[in-house]
C-alpha cells in the first residue's frame, strides 16, 4: 500500500532556486525582449544599469542549475535566456550611423590600403589585357567580334565610319539620363560583387574577369585610335572610367585577397586566413558599390551633358586624384588599433 | 594523407557547440541544421520575390496613372530591386536580431564564430558570396533558356557549380556555407522558450511516499524522460508510464496516474539531487545506484 506524506513543498533544488531567482530571470527576459523588438534605446537609464547585473545573475543561475538541478526545462530556459542576453550585450553591432561614420572615416580607406598589393596586380592585369586587346584587333580586325559582343559594341566596330564613331562620342542623348545612370550603376555594382565572390575559387575567375575587361577596352581603343579619335574616346571613357575602373580593380583585388588567403594561408589555419581576408576585403568591396554609384552618375548624366574633351579630362582627373588621396593619404594610426 | 585515416566518432554528431562567455560560462549553442537553413532561405526567397512583384505592379499602376512620364518611379524600381537582391540579407542581419525575416520565423540567428560583435564586413562578406552560390547559376540558367537553346553540357555545368556551393554546408561539421567560412560566422538556433511549470512544487495535497528500492530503479535519463511525459500531458503516455513504473516497483494502482507520476517525479528528483550533492551522478538506470 502506498503511504502518503503531509502536503509540504518537496525539497527539490529547482523549486527553491526558482523561488529565489525567478523574478530576476523574468525581468531580464522582459528587457531582452524589448531590446530585440525595438532597440537598446527602448530602455531607460535604470534598466540599462540593471541589464548587465541581471545578465550575470542569470549566467550564474545557469551554472548552479547545471550542477545541482535535474529540471531540464529550467536549464533549457536559462540557456536560451543567457544566450539571448549575451548577444544583446556583446554581439550586437554598434548603431548604423556610428558604423557608417567609421566606415567612411577609417574602415574603408584602411581596407583598401591593406589591399595595395592586390590592387597593383589587378591594375597591371587590366593594363596588360588592354594592350593585348589593342594589338590583337590592330593586327586582325576579326578579333574584335570575338572579344566585344555585338550588343555591347552597338555598331562601334572596325567597319564603322569615322563620322559614325565621332557621333557616338559627342552625341549626348538627352532623355532619361537619370534612369540610364541608375541602370549603369546597378549593372556595374552587380559585377563588382560578382568579381569579389568569384575570388573564392582561388582568385582565378576574378583574374580572368579583370583581363577580359582590359581586352574589351583595348579592342575598343583599336577601333577609335586609327581614326584619329583616340583622344576623344579616352576623354569619353575618362570622365567616369577613372572611378569605375578603379572600383572594379578594387573589387577584383578584394576577390584576389580571398583566393590567395585560401590558397596560401601562411602561418594561420586556412579557415582563419580566409576569415581575416574575407572580412577586410568585404569592407573594401562594399565601398566600391558606392564608388560605382558615383561612376554611374558621371557616366549617365555627366558624360551626356559635358560634351567637350577638356572638361571630360578635367573631371576624370579630379576624380582620380580625389580617390587616390582619400584611400592612400597617410592617416594617423589609432592609438588603440591592433598592430596588424 | 591524414584525412583518409581519420576515424569517425561513433554515434550521431552533436550539433551543440561549446561557446564560453567572458564570464566563463559555456552557453552550449545549438547550430542550425541544414534543413532549417534551407527552409529559412526559401522563406526569404519567397518574401523577396513577392515584394518585388508587388513593387513592380505598384510602379506599373503609377506609370499608367502618370502616362509613363514619372522617370523617378523607374529609378526607384531599379534601385529598389538592386537593394532587394543585394541588401535584403545584409541589412536585416546587421540589425539587432542578426536575422532575416526567414531566419526569424524559423528561429535562427547569425553569430560570429569567435563570439565578438557581428561586424559590417562579416555580414557583407557572407552575403556577397550568395552571388556565386545561388544567383549566378540561376541567372546563368535563365540566360540560357532565354536564348532558347539550353546546351545540355552548360546546364550540367551550372548545376554542378551551384551544387558544390549549395551543398557545401552538408560537407562540414559546422554547417558552414561558403559565405560563413569567409565571414567567420555561423548560424545558431535562437528560440524563445518560456520557463515551464515547476513539476516538483508544492501541490496542496498529500504526497505519496516511495521506498528506497522503488526510487533506486531509475537514473537521470529516465527522470528527464518522465519530465517530458509530465509536461506533454498525453493521457495514454501518462497511463503507460505509470503502469510501467508501478509494475517495476511492485506498487498498487490507486487510479490517479498523473498524481502518481508527479509524486514519483518529485521523490526521484530529490533523491537524485541528493546524490549530486555528494558527487554521485547516476546517469541512467544502468548505472549503479
Amino acid at each position: 500500500m502506498t503511504a502518503f506524506a503531509p502536503a509540504e513543498p518537496a525539497l527539490v533544488n529547482a523549486t527553491r532556486f526558482r523561488a529565489a531567482h525567478a523574478a530576476d530571470w523574468e525581468r531580464l527576459e522582459a528587457l531582452v525582449t524589448r531590446i530585440e523588438k525595438r532597440s537598446i534605446r527602448a530602455l531607460d537609464d535604470e534598466e540599462l544599469l540593471a541589464l548587465p547585473l541581471l545578465y550575470r545573475t542569470t549566467l550564474s543561475s545557469l551554472s548552479v542549475a547545471r550542477e545541482t538541478s535535474l529540471d531540464r526545462s529550467l536549464i533549457a530556459y536559462l540557456e536560451q535566456l543567457s544566450t539571448r542576453a549575451y548577444f544583446q550585450i556583446y554581439g550586437v553591432p554598434t548603431s548604423a550611423w556610428r558604423q557608417l561614420g567609421h566606415f567612411f572615416a577609417r574602415g574603408w580607406p584602411e581596407a583598401v590600403q591593406a589591399l595595395w598589393r592586390e590592387t597593383i596586380v589587378a591594375a597591371l592585369l587590366g593594363v596588360a589585357g588592354t594592350i593585348v586587346g589593342y594589338l590583337l584587333v590592330r593586327s586582325d580586325p576579326g578579333w574584335f567580334f570575338g572579344i566585344v559582343g555585338d550588343d555591347m559594341a552597338g555598331g562601334r566596330d572596325p567597319s564603322a565610319s569615322a563620322e559614325a564613331l565621332r557621333k557616338t562620342l559627342y552625341d549626348g542623348g538627352q532623355s532619361m539620363l537619370a534612369t540610364f545612370a541608375t541602370s549603369l550603376f546597378t549593372h556595374n555594382a552587380q559585377i563588382a560583387i560578382f568579381a569579389f565572390a568569384l575570388g573564392f575559387a582561388f582568385a582565378v575567375p576574378t583574374l580572368m574577369l579583370l583581363v577580359y575587361n582590359g581586352l574589351m577596352l583595348g579592342a575598343m581603343l583599336a577601333v577609335f585610335v586609327p581614326r584619329g579619335l583616340g583622344v576623344g574616346f579616352t576623354g569619353w571613357l575618362f570622365i567616369h572610367g577613372t572611378t569605375e575602373l578603379f572600383a572594379i580593380t578594387i573589387a577584383g583585388a578584394a576577390g584576389m585577397r580571398i583566393g590567395t588567403a585560401i590558397a596560401f594561408p601562411g602561418r594561420d589555419t586556412r579557415i582563419d586566413a580566409a576569415t581575416r581576408a574575407g572580412r577586410s576585403a568585404a569592407v573594401a568591396m562594399g565601398g566600391t558599390v558606392m564608388m560605382l554609384a558615383v561612376a554611374g552618375l558621371l557616366e549617365g548624366i555627366g558624360r551626356q551633358t559635358v560634351l567637350a574633351d577638356g572638361p571630360r579630362y578635367a573631371i576624370g582627373t579630379a576624380m582620380l586624384v580625389g580617390w587616390l588621396s582619400y584611400f592612400y593619404f597617410p592617416r594617423r594610426r589609432h592609438a588603440l588599433a591592433a598592430p596588424h | 594523407m591524414r584525412w583518409l585515416r581519420r576515424t569517425r566518432p561513433s554515434g550521431p554528431r552533436s550539433m551543440t557547440r561549446s561557446f564560453v562567455t567572458p564570464e566563463g560560462v559555456d552557453l552550449r549553442l545549438e547550430l542550425a541544421s541544414a534543413g532549417n537553413r534551407a527552409a529559412a532561405f526559401i522563406l526569404d526567397g519567397v518574401l523577396i520575390v513577392v515584394t518585388l512583384i508587388a513593387a513592380t505592379f505598384l510602379v506599373m499602376l503609377l506609370l499608367a496613372a502618370t502616362r509613363g512620364r514619372a522617370e523617378i518611379l523607374l529609378i526607384l524600381w531599379l534601385l529598389g530591386s538592386f537593394v532587394l537582391r543585394n541588401g535584403w540579407f545584409t541589412l536585416f542581419e546587421l540589425g539587432g536580431r542578426g536575422a532575416t525575416p526567414g531566419k526569424r520565423i524559423i528561429g535562427l540567428r547569425v553569430v560570429a564564430r569567435d563570439g565578438a560583435r557581428l561586424t559590417g564586413g562579416a555580414v557583407v562578406a557572407r552575403n556577397a558570396m550568395r552571388e556565386i552560390e545561388v544567383f549566378l547559376p540561376l541567372s546563368f540558367l535563365g540566360y540560357q533558356s532565354a536564348q532558347g537553346a539550353v546546351d545540355g553540357f552548360i546546364t550540367l555545368f551550372a548545376l554542378a557549380w551551384s551544387g558544390i556551393f549549395l551543398f557545401f554546408p552538408l560537407f562540414n561539421r559546422d554547417r558552414l556555407r561558403v559565405g560563413d567560412l569567409i565571414a567567420g560566422t555561423w548560424v545558431v538556433r535562437n528560440e524563445k522558450r518560456g520557463l515551464g511549470d515547476d513539476l516538483a512544487a508544492g501541490i496542496g495535497r498529500q504526497r505519496r511516499i516511495f521506498s528506497d528500492a522503488a526510487l533506486d530503479l531509475y537514473g537521470i535519463y529516465e527522470l528527464q524522460a518522465l519530465e517530458d511525459v509530465l509536461r506533454g500531458r498525453k493521457e495514454d503516455a501518462v497511463a503507460a508510464v505509470a503502469a510501467a513504473i508501478r509494475t517495476k516497483a511492485g506498487l498498487a494502482d490507486d487510479g490517479d496516474d498523473y498524481g502518481f507520476l508527479q509524486d514519483y517525479y518529485a521523490a526521484l528528483c530529490v533523491r537524485l539531487e541528493r546524490g549530486l550533492l555528494v558527487g554521485r551522478r547516476r546517469a541512467d538506470k544502468y548505472a549503479s545506484a
